[in-house]
């Protein structure tokens, strides 16, 4: 897995790549806990990501409710169709804001 | 030398050849042949004494053949030191038939046991991946309670998350369906529909429930007498016309041929006035 983050408007924006997986999902951890810890508004872009495991999502789910916690802005973007069906077994589809784009998600669309 | 083409070892996850075993001077599995297919779902039947609780023990890599072969993932794992085959078992979930949870565990913490085992994962994403596999099975709200509180359905849910929780690429069902009623049964079959579709897991179902079989199964495999009776899909099975397939789909046991002098004789040994 590799990421980067950049900054668009009020949000970061942190794009991960490759396998999200139990040998680096600690490291998406951390770089989205620490994001949250700079009280910036959060968007994490997945569609770079070709497997992401039951930890990887575990990541995602706290670094929400941290954001919340905050009252920070988090939201996924470019979900592909296999993570989505990960996230829908734990039903964390209802959970989770989820936009089709980051554009969407600036310009308010869904 | 044979070299596999990646996509021919993606494909096959379990390949079973010529497997013979023996418990003492017994046969209990002879020349079985089993191909299980990456993404299928094969269920495996036979009555009791068939050897299919023997052939899972093999397809977990806890019982050595006599003679033939078996590979998980391309690998043999008799050939494999100990951590090839701790990485392999690290692939796989198993849910056995009575759930073996720990009974001095809560239902989360068995369902976390695996993630404590095997990583070094942060204690709150451990926490946060065990409810939701609990979430998955439909056990939320019962994470606190003990494996003596819950019923016999419960037991196999949690058992089947804590099977989930690294998310394994084989999983292993023994029984999921004995003992529970048929609404429950029916349940737990469109949950493991649900986990192949959602996961892309490979699942092997050892059973001898068969409308749970015919709801679940890609392929079925039944054995008897530890031999491969048929191996195909449910509608092949249904239509098979070997009469001891038959028998096993109409729950018939074979006619046993009494002796009717001895017969006799056993049911009226020792009493008075004979």
């Amino acid at each position: 897995m590799t990421y980067l983050i950049e900054e668009k408007n009020d949000y970061l924006v942190v794009y991960l790549e490759g396998e999200v997986d139990l040998s680096c999902s600690p490291e998406a951890r951390r770089v989205i806990l620490d994001c949250l810890q700079k009280q910036r508004h959060l968007l994490v872009d997945l569609s770079g990501v070709s497997y992401i495991d039951s930890s990887g999502v575990a990541s995602l789910v706290e670094g929400y409710q941290v954001s919340r916690s905050k009252n920070l802005n988090f939201a996924l973007v470019g979900v592909s169709d296999n993570a989505l069906n990960v996230l829908k077994l734990a039903r964390l589809d209802q959970v989770f804001p989820i936009y089709t784009s980051i554009e969407t998600l600036l310009q308010g669309g869904s | 030398m044979v070299v596999e083409s990646e996509s021919t070892k993606d494909e096959l996850v379990i390949d079973v050849q010529d497997l013979v075993t023996y418990y003492g001077t017994r046969k209990i599995l002879d020349q079985v042949n089993l191909q299980v297919l990456a993404g299928e779902i094969m269920v495996i039947m036979g009555g009791s004494g068939s050897g299919k609780s023997t052939l899972l023990r093999h397809m977990l890599a806890l019982n050595k053949p006599a003679a033939g072969a078996i590979r998980l993932f391309g690998k043999d794992p008799n050939k494999l030191s100990a951590p090839q085959l701790h990485a392999i078992r690290q692939r796989m979930g198993v849910s056995f038939q009575n759930g073996a949870l720990f009974n001095s565990l809560n239902v989360e913490e068995n369902v976390a046991f695996p993630l404590r085992e095997h990583t070094r994962l942060d204690e709150n994403t451990i926490r946060i991946m065990a409810r939701m596999k609990l979430e998955v099975v439909n056990l939320a709200g019962f994470e606190k309670l003990m494996p003596s509180q819950l019923s016999g359905g419960m037991v196999k849910r949690a058992a089947l998350a804590r099977a989930i929780v690294m998310d394994p690429s084989l999983l292993f069902f023994d029984e999921p369906s004995a003992g529970l009623d048929p609404v429950v049964s029916a349940d737990l079959d469109e949950l493991i529909l649900r986990l192949r579709d959602a996961m892309k897991v490979t699942i092997v179902v050892v059973t001898h429930e068969l409308d749970s079989a015919f709801r679940i199964a890609d392929r079925i495999l039944v054995l008897d007498k530890g031999k491969v009776l048929i191996l195909g899909t449910v509608d092949e099975v249904k239509s098979s016309d070997n009469k001891r397939v038959q028998n096993l789909l109409n729950r018939k046991s074979e006619d046993v041929i009494v002796n009717p002098d001895e017969y006799l004789q056993r049911l009226t040994d020792d009493l008075a006035g004979l």
